[in-house]
């Protein structure tokens, strides 16, 4: 089972990145859980949702202690709370900058994990150019699949598509293969 | 030479004038053989109770007016007690009782089973003041909202009075009952408190409300007839005499309920999407002093033969009343 | 056809296949996507010949459907916590009316304090109202019951609540099959009541009964509940030969042949508890568990032969019975009664107010029934240290100021604490 935490604030579309991811999963024919840790909903408050990914059913219910990746929204969360608690040794740390690490300050964090598993992506950037909107979920979802390889970009993209029908969704579609294509570059370099 | 008089006939019906001067069409339908007596003898009503007599009328009313095609729904109260006493029931038309407060909601309900089930019968919810006025008022108020196709009735004998005489909020100022007893600086119900719900169900601008009362057969049918050719929400309080509560006699039933009418106190009017219509003038205005002295809970105002003052305050109410409604002929 | 769709959505989905008539609810959290769900299926004409009305209080919701239901239409609400109780006379009153309403309870905490997410007391709180109360474990079986719900309610003439957690189920998105029509149709014949109000054949309904009757009366309701116990699993098993799905019933049995230890619990914790025993019993730890999906009728006789065998029996309450125990507790130490070895009985009481369970606690749980059994109410993952300081607090002045505050303060320290102790 791979769990996924995604960490944000009220407004950034936390809720529905993991819903997306889950159903990016389903449509490859694996199992997946998608659901919030329901806190009262206010813009700006902080807000975590959860996505559990296998390929057979998924009876656990608790919110994720321990998961595999986490995506971090809203980086300003860093000094909040700790959103990469119980986070996995090999885990993955997915955080929406345009900055680098180095200006995040969260050695501690890195020194947790392997370093190509934590990546920047300047998500709301890619969403106000393509989208207009700073929504910065559906991109960094582009970037999770270019980076953890568990689900597919083109079901992600699919999943996009069913969240955000029409225009809407077409941009962001575009939003996430931006995001998606930088992350493989910088792999490649 | 005499000046010319002018005569009104006021009640045609009666042996006053003769009952061959009303014309078939205008007869009541109590008169006649073939009324649904949708309330048949055998219920176990006090003797003189008014309720009985205005749920006989007004249902016997819509019956005809619906062909006898008609559901009612009936919140929990004297009417509802002393009609279906286990095992028997006196109605002879389909019937429910559900919960004292949600009489309107539940005949919401069956209108809305009769649209889904392409049936074209109606609904007539009914109620007391108490299960209307009171507990029964946010669920009257959502009916009214919605605009459901209902008729709700209430019948107001100004008190909760199965129960054992307690005050709701249609009691009247001064009159006692189990929780406004004739005790204290203020003795019997405080004035500066109640609702009158005609005013408030015009405010919700319903196609159509109406008081009445049994002193009044033919203007009683009329609206309820009225009513029914209506769709949609729909209310009319009758004013209904309560024996044992009021502590009057049996047999000055409608006496005090025609009284309560020339004195201004209850107001006889209509009015369709909350505008007031017509009303019903007083023939001759009485004094409400000749009202409250045929009822006990009113005779601590006339205690060792003084008039305590704030009957002059319930005069002042039912003079405003008289205004506000434009219930006298303007003079001349 | 299977889709990931969100609980609520899944479950407005087949409601509306069930062909409900009359709609109506009051929203509340967190029930409103499942009647906005149906309404917007209403409107697009997807589910017809279908009233959806706005009512103006849960009272008046179970009002209307209760009317509907009286005058022969199929009706349906949803409600939780405190819309139920703000319903309860109507509650009642359908019960005793033996009218076939289905409603949705998506569980949660009865406040004070006010309380937004899930635990069972809403449920437990109308438990003797004469309800069928089902309880669903995933979002599959929260959308295969109401198809039952449906079918059970209009044959036996009796109200039927099916009980989801409020969020857990209700607003997670998993993977769910929405049946076709034709198959719920096949399932769910029209509605043929068992009492109508028709002006054919006029009949007075909710007359009084006195102390002559009323006893007969209610033994009747009775009556029909144990009648309730077989209906169950034979709809059950047609449900599964129909759609190929084994869901509801009475109980279900995991693991449990040569069990020593027993675990009882209902709705979506079960899952959890599953992956529980899986592990224990890689370890080497004798552990099974009885999943209550019927919890009102009770299905005692069921449950009684489930655990007859096993040592020590833990019940999981996901409420509490304030001046007592475990509601669920009470119910299973009845059904053990007069059992030759009855298993020792440790109730249990977890996630209230909506606080996460965790595997680990539920391995501590476990074990401890073994090592360290305890007989009365424990409260899993209490803080007692916030309690304990709490009750002294109270015990110095009278006017001691809101428990929440303080408790609330207290966490609040111990976390900054935790906080500091990790900073470098």
């Amino acid at each position: 089972m791979f769990q996924v935490r995604i960490h944000g604030r009220g407004g950034q579309g936390v809720v529905t990145a993991a819903e997306m991811l889950s159903v990016a999963a389903f449509l490859e024919g694996k199992h997946a859980q998608a659901f919030p840790s329901f806190g009262s909903e206010r813009m700006g408050a902080p807000v975590v949702a959860f996505c559990r990914i296998a390929d057979k059913e998924i009876r656990l219910r608790e919110p994720i202690q321990n998961p595999d990746a986490v995506i971090v929204q809203d980086p300003t969360l860093f000094k909040a709370l700790d959103v990469a608690e119980g986070l996995d040794p090999q885990g993955y740390l997915i955080v929406n900058t345009a900055k680098s690490f180095a200006e995040l300050h969260v050695e501690a964090i890195l020194a947790r994990i392997p370093p190509r598993h934590a990546l920047t992506s300047p998500a709301t950037e890619l969403a106000m150019k393509y989208v207009r909107r700073p929504a910065p979920n559906t991109a960094l979802l582009g970037a999770f699949a270019a980076s953890v390889g568990i689900v597919s970009l083109d079901s992600v993209l699919e999943a996009i598509r069913r969240a955000f029908p029409g225009k809407v969704g077409e941009a962001n579609v575009e939003a996430a293969k931006a995001a998606h294509a930088l992350v493989t570059a910088k792999a490649a370099a | 030479m005499n000046d010319v008089q002018k005569l009104k006939f006021y009640q045609k019906g009666t042996l006053t004038v003769g009952n061959r001067l009303v014309d078939e069409a205008e007869r009541t339908v109590q008169a006649s053989l073939a009324r649904s007596n949708s309330l048949t003898s055998g219920h176990r009503a006090c003797q003189g109770c008014g309720e009985a007599l205005g749920a006989r009328y007004a249902i016997d009313a819509a019956m005809r007016a619906t062909g006898g095609d008609l559901i009612a729904v009936n919140a929990t109260g004297c009417l509802e007690v002393f009609t279906t006493p286990y095992p028997e029931t006196s109605w002879q038309m389909p019937w429910m009782h559900s919960l004292f407060g949600n009489a309107a909601a539940v005949a919401t309900g069956v209108a809305a089973a009769m649209r889904v089930t392409k049936r074209e019968t109606r609904v007539v919810a009914q109620g007391g003041d108490g299960g209307t006025t009171d507990i029964g008022f946010g669920c009257l108020s959502g009916m009214f909202e919605r605009n459901d196709d209902v008729l709700y009735i209430c019948y107001d004998n100004e008190g909760y009075m199965n129960t054992g005489v307690q005050r709701s909020s249609a009691t009247p100022p001064t009159a006692r009952t189990a929780t406004t007893p004739t005790l204290g600086p203020e003795p019997g119900n405080v004035f500066g408190t109640g609702k009158f719900v005609p005013k408030i169900a015009v405010a919700h601008e319903i196609p159509f409300v109406a008081t009445a009362s049994v002193a009044d057969l033919h203007d009683l049918e009329a609206k309820v007839t009225k009513a029914m050719g209506f769709r949609g929400a729909r209310y009319i309080q009758i004013n209904v005499p309560c024996p044992l509560g009021w502590g009057a006699a049996s047999h000055d039933t409608v006496k005090l309920a025609r009284l309560a009418i020339e004195t201004g106190l209850f107001p006889i009017f209509e009015a369709e999407h909350g505008r007031v219509t017509d009303v019903r003038k007083i023939r001759r205005k009485t004094p409400v002093v000749e009202y409250l002295k045929l009822q006990r809970r009113f005779a601590h105002l006339f205690r060792d033969g003084r008039e305590d003052p704030r009957v002059a305050r319930l005069q002042a109410l039912a003079d405003k009343r008289i205004a506000e409604y434009g219930l006298l002929e303007a003079e001349g | 056809m299977l889709e990931q769709i969100e609980g609520s959505k899944a479950m407005a989905r087949t409601i509306g296949l069930c062909r409900p008539q009359v709609v109506c609810a009051y929203p509340i959290t967190p029930q409103t996507h499942i009647v906005e769900g149906l309404g917007d299926l209403v409107r697009l004409g997807r589910l017809e010949n279908c009233e959806f009305i706005n009512v103006e209080s849960e009272f008046a919701a179970l009002s209307v459907a209760i009317g509907a239901s009286a005058a022969g239409a199929r009706a349906y609400t949803a409600t939780a916590s405190q819309g139920l109780l703000f319903m309860a006379e109507a509650v009642y009153n359908a019960a005793g009316l033996g009218l076939p309403i289905v409603m949705t309870l998506g569980n949660r905490a009865i406040g004070a304090p006010i309380n937004i997410w899930n635990d069972h007391s809403d449920a437990m709180a109308l438990r003797e109202s004469g309800w069928i109360q089902l309880f669903a474990e995933t979002n599959q079986e929260a959308a295969d019951l109401h198809i039952q719900a449906f079918r059970l309610a209009e044959e036996l003439s009796v109200p039927t609540m099916v009980c989801v957690d409020g969020f857990i189920l209700t607003h997670a998105v998993e993977r769910v099959d929405i049946p076709d029509q034709a198959s719920v149709d096949a399932y769910l014949p029209p509605y043929e009541p068992m009492q109508i109000l028709d002006p054919e054949d006029p009949i007075s309904i909710g007359a009084m009964v006195g102390p002559d009757a009323f006893t007969e009366v209610r033994y009747l309701q009775y009556f029909k509940q144990h009648t309730a116990l077989a209906l169950i699993e034979k709809l059950a098993a047609e449900f599964q030969r129909r759609f190929g799905r084994a869901c509801g019933g009475l109980l279900r049995q995991y693991e449990t042949a040569d069990a020593e230890l027993i675990v009882v619990a209902m709705g979506s914790l079960n899952g959890t508890i599953k992956d529980v025993i899986d592990e224990m019993r890689a370890d080497g730890v004798s552990v099974g568990l009885v999943t209550l999906v019927t919890f009102r009728p009770f299905p005692t006789r069921a449950l009684r032969e489930a655990l007859a065998r096993a040592r020590n029996v833990i019940v999981i309450d996901k409420a509490l019975d304030v001046g007592m125990g475990g509601p669920l507790a009470s119910n299973v130490a009845i059904a053990m009664r007069g059992l030759p070895q009855a298993p020792a009985m440790h109730s249990a009481i977890v996630g209230l107010g909506g606080r996460p369970v965790p595997k680990a606690s539920l391995h501590r749980l476990f074990r401890q029934a073994t090592i360290q059994p305890w007989e009365g109410p424990h409260f899993l993952d209490l803080n007692e240290r916030v309690v304990a300081r709490e009750i002294h607090r109270r015990g110095k002045a009278r006017r001691a100021g809101p428990a929440a505050e303080a408790i609330l303060k207290q966490l609040e320290r111990e976390r900054q604490a935790k906080i500091a102790e990790r900073a470098p």
